[in-house]
Formats: structure tokens, sequence, C-alpha cells
């Protein structure tokens, strides 16, 4: 065996090498120890997952205005839960699926456009939240409400989460072919005889719930993001829904997981971190995408033209 | 099956076994912006017929078709198939609905077989899982519109022939005994046409009911064995022979040349404005300008 270092600065590198290593891995594996950080970690990539199965079908039906109001909806829901000792979960869920159907009811009773409709119904919803959120005694921060506060879960909140997410991956997988039909021709679901407006309320109410399950980790104002980014970056990338549904899972998660972990070392808030890691790899698929691609998409010009 | 041996029937076919026909019973729809769609129409859409359905643009068409199919209630009377009603009829799997081209969202993620086999749902469990026979009765429905190459193309890389024959292709893995298609011949090319218009008759051969609404007045009389002429309520209604002519179509439409006008079989105890001209020499899409006031037909 040939020893290519001098003999005697070989013990000194390897030392350095061993403090500067083991300096990086430690910093690197820090929240992995401490037990707050390994379960926001589990609690937003299973958030990841769940909002990302559902992007797909908000995606496609053109949801996206709907799931930011149904999210804004809750926030008075939240508030009436704690002060009356409800879980959280349930007070949100009968406000963020209670403004739904307010604004199914307006607009079949009014003249104006759906867009209309949904500006005014879920601002009002959420402005009586805050002016409740004001004036109930009650311990809540109306900041970790906004903003999530996945860092700070509290057990109880992580049952509500798990119960909320499970029973949205449940109904989705059952009823997943059925749910896809409604949103690509609801007047062919019609014609063969189903019930579309059990579909319609059946993907208002697991819209209803996976901003439940999404509230604590993201916060109202970006649980729209996790709804809608992992589904449209999805959809950049592939014709085929069940790759669509794979691709979705596959950044949401990521994000999610890699954005809770980045919130801690740049102190950073956590649901900030994972929408900004979302948004990042839409825009990479949007350039890179190898079939929609702005990119791919200019390359094969030329060829369209000769 | 070539394209002349089959030929419209000339007279109404006596009530087919397994065919099922449209009643529609003296309805009217007002559209929440008070807008009258349609008054007191009343037709009956013969079984194992194709029948054209022919008006102007705001004519009620659409309407109509809609109030078959459920998606709207008439604020007056009701529609029927036979002794079901419609939501009966639907549960039975009977109404195959082929839908305009503008109503479908081609970039959505799915493949022609995805879309043909959509018209299996309602013979499936809660599931929807395919049965053997549901994945056999696909490939078959596809093979006879001669799509059986595309069925993994995502429908949006489709032509605009092609879109249709994929969803002609769904309202026969259906196999609803009545058949409503809307506009199926815009934006598809003369072969394509011809080809669909020869499925369509082989279909009502096999006892189909199929009630097509078209703008392409040149065809309907190489195809259709009655026809319905609508504009608010029904102008006229019949065999293709009683029914599509110069005079209806005037009423419907309001001012039509000469040229327009349908070959008919005697034109002994006709008005002498009707004249005989061979369907290839008709204009092959006609849009009116104007309603019932009078207004001028404009050709392509």
């Amino acid at each position: 065996m040939i020893d290519v270092a001098p003999p005697l600065l070989a013990p000194l590198l390897t030392s350095l090498e061993a403090i500067s290593l083991g300096a990086v891995w430690n910093w690197l594996i820090e929240p992995f120890q401490l037990s707050f950080m390994v379960r926001a970690l589990w609690v937003s990539a299973f958030v990841g997952v769940v909002c990302a199965v559902l992007s797909c079908y908000i995606t496609l039906k053109g949801w996206s205005l709907m799931g930011d109001a149904v999210s804004h909806a809750v926030v008075p829901g939240v508030v009436v839960a704690y002060a009356l000792g409800l879980p959280f979960a349930l007070g949100a869920f009968v406000f963020g699926f209670g403004a739904t159907v307010v604004i199914g009811y307006v607009q079949s009773k009014t003249r104006l456009k759906e867009d209309a409709v949904i500006g005014v119904i879920f601002t009002g919803f959420f402005a009586f939240g805050l002016v409740l959120a004001t004036k109930i005694p009650s311990n809540i921060d109306l900041f970790h409400i906004l903003f999530g506060n996945v860092l700070g879960i509290s057990e109880q909140d992580i049952i509500q989460t798990l119960i909320a997410g499970l029973t949205t991956l449940g109904i989705i997988l059952l009823r997943r072919k059925d749910l896809l039909l409604f949103c690509f021709d609801p007047n062919h679901a019609k014609a063969i005889g189903l019930n579309t407006q059990l579909m319609y309320y059946t993907l208002l109410s697991v819209l209803a719930l996976t901003i439940v399950t999404a509230l604590q980790t993201a916060g109202i104002v970006l649980v729209v993001a996790m709804l809608v980014t992992p589904g449209a970056t999805a959809y950049l990338l592939t014709d085929r829904f069940d790759h669509m549904l794979m691709l979705a899972i596959a950044t949401s998660v990521l994000s999610c997981f890699l954005g809770t972990y980045f919130s801690y070392h740049l102190d950073a808030p956590t649901g900030g971190c994972i929408v900004v890691l979302m948004t990042l790899l839409f825009l990479a698929a949007m350039f890179f995408g190898s079939k929609y691609g702005i990119f791919a998409h200019a390359a094969s010009q030329p060829k369209e033209l000769s | 099956m070539t394209f002349a041996s089959a030929q419209p029937k000339t007279h109404s076919m006596p009530h087919s076994q397994g065919s099922y026909g449209i009643a529609v019973d003296n309805i009217s729809v007002t559209y929440r912006n008070a807008r009258l769609a349609l008054y007191n129409t009343n037709c009956y859409v013969e079984p194992g017929t194709i029948t054209g359905l022919v008006g102007p643009n705001g004519g009620g068409k659409s309407t109509l078709f809609k109030a078959i199919m459920g998606f709207l209630s008439p604020s007056q009377g009701r529609v029927h198939i036979d002794n079901l009603s419609i939501a009966q009829a639907q549960k039975q799997q009977l109404i195959a609905y082929v839908p305009q081209a503008d109503e479908v969202d081609w970039n959505f993620p799915v493949s022609v077989y995805d879309v043909v086999m959509m018209g299996r749902y309602g013979y499936m469990n809660i599931f929807r899982v395919p049965s053997r026979k549901d994945r056999q009765i696909v490939r078959d429905s596809l093979e006879r519109v001669g799509m059986s190459e595309f069925r993994d193309r995502q429908i949006g890389e489709l032509s605009g022939g092609q879109k249709k024959r994929a969803f002609l292709a769904r309202a026969i893995a259906q196999q609803g005994k009545i058949i409503l298609l809307d506009e199926p011949f815009t934006g598809v090319d003369v072969k394509t046409e011809k080809s669909m218009i020869n499925l369509l008759l082989q279909l009502r051969d096999e006892g189909h009911t199929v009630l097509v609404s078209t703008h392409d007045l040149a065809s309907i009389s190489t195809f259709c064995d009655r026809v319905i002429l609508l504009n608010q309520t029904i102008l006229a209604a019949g065999t293709t022979a009683e029914a599509f002519t110069a005079e209806s179509l005037a009423m419907t439409f309001g001012g039509l040349p000469i040229s327009a006008l349908p070959r008919r079989s005697s034109d002994q105890d006709q008005p002498m404005f009707t004249q005989p001209v061979k369907p290839e020499a008709l204009p092959t899409k006609a849009q009116p300008t104007r309603g019932m006031d009078g207004g001028a037909w404009m050709h392509d």
C-alpha cells in the first residue's frame, strides 16, 4: 500500500475532515433530533399527499377560486369552535362547506356571475371571522390561523388533521372515477343517470375537508397554493391522469418536507417555505416540461414550420 | 357497407321491437332573463328513425336537447321516453348524448379509450371497475368508428372528425337506444361526414332512435327519415318528404332562396316556387342572419 500524503500531515487532515464533516452532519440532522420537528415533518408530508390528490381535481374542474373562498370562509368556524370548546376541524368544516352552499344559493337566485358571488361571500365570511376573533375572548392566535403553525402543532390537532385527511383520501379513492367524470363531462354523467348533484357536493365537502387538513400547516392565506399548485405543475407535465396524480403527490410531498425542514434553519414561516418551493417546482415545469414546457415548445416551433 | 346501400326511409316505421320514441308534450321553457326559448312545443320523435332537428341559431334546438336530456325542467309540459320518465330512461342507459365540440375540454388528461369507457359507467358497480364485457364492448365500439389505432391518444391530439368519432364510440358503448347528436358535422371533413352518416343509418337499422340537430341543410334529405323544424316552437314535423319543404323552411328561417330547397319526389301539387334540386347542388352550410322577420341567407 502506498501512502501519498506526507506522514506528518495525514493525522491533521483526517481530524480536520472529521470536525467539518461532523459539524455539517450535525447541522443537517439537527431538525431530526427534535421531536416537534419530526412531528411537523410527518404532518406536513401527510398534508402534502392529501392536498396533491385533491389539487388534480380542483385544477381540472377550474375550482381554484372556490378553494380560496372556502379557505377564507373557515375563519369564523375556527373562532366559534375554540370559543365553544369544540374541535377546530368541526367548526372549520361547517363554515367552509356552508360558504359553498351559500355561494351556490346566491348564484342560483341572482344574475351575478360566479366569480362575483364567490368574491362577495368569502370576504364576508372572512371579515366576520376577523371581527369575531377579536371580540370573542379566547386564547387563539389569529396569526396562527392566518399563516399556520405546524411546528407548534398539538397532539389533538394532529389527530383532527389525520381524521380530516384520511376521510378525504378515502372518499376520493372510492369515488375517483365518478369525480373525474364529473370534472370532465358532467352532462354525460347526468345522461347516464348518475347523481351529479351528489358529486358536486362530494367534491365541495372533500375540498372543505382538505382545507381543514392543511390549515395548521399552511394557514388560511396560503392553503390555496397547496390546493392548486401541485395539480397545476403536474398538469403541465403529462396527459395522463394517473401520472398527473403521482407527479402532483411527488412535487407536493417534496415541497412540504423540504419546506418544513428549511423553515427550521431559515427561521422562516413554514407555510411560506413550502409554497415558495412549490412555486419553484411549478416554474421549472413551466419552462422545462418536456411536452408543454415553454422551452420545449420553442424548440419544436421550427420543426412544425418546415 | 357502401354509401348508396342505406337510404333514408320515406315512410314512418312501425314501432320497432326494443325501440323508443321521444315524446315532447306541450313544453314551454323560459330562461331566467325572461327570454322565452320554447313555447307550446309538441312533437314525437318516432322510434327507429333518424330525425333531423332543424332551425335557426337561437331557435331553441339546444334548449329542446337540454329538455330531452333533463338538464332543464320546462315551465310547462313534460318530456318522456314512451312510458318512461327522462330520469328512468337515463337510469336504464337509454339516452346517449354526443356533445358539440365546444362543450368538451380537449386539454383534459384522458385518452380516447378512457372516454369510450365512460359510456360503460352506468353498467358498472359503484367503484366503476370495468368487467371483461365492458372492455370488449369498448374495443368493439372503437373498432366500429375506426378509432382503434388512436385508443391511447389524449383526446386533444385528434382531428375534428376523430374527436366526433371518439364521442360517437362512447354513445355506441353506452348502448343507448336513443342517440342525440348536437351539430355532429361541424368541423368535420366530407369523408368523415359520409362515414358518420353511414354509421347512423346502420344504428337506425339496428333499432336505435337517432335525433340530430344540424345546420347542414344539404345533407338532411340524404339521411334523415324525418325532420322537425323548430323556431321557438314546432313549425313543421313529419317525414323528410312531407315536412322539409320550401314553405316550412321559409317559415322556420325567414326568406329563403329557391336554390336552397330540397329535392321533391313529386312536385305536381306543390306551390310554384318549389323546384327540384339535387342534394349535391345545395349549399353545404347555411347560416341565417336574422330570425323570422325575413332575414336573408348567407352562403359559405
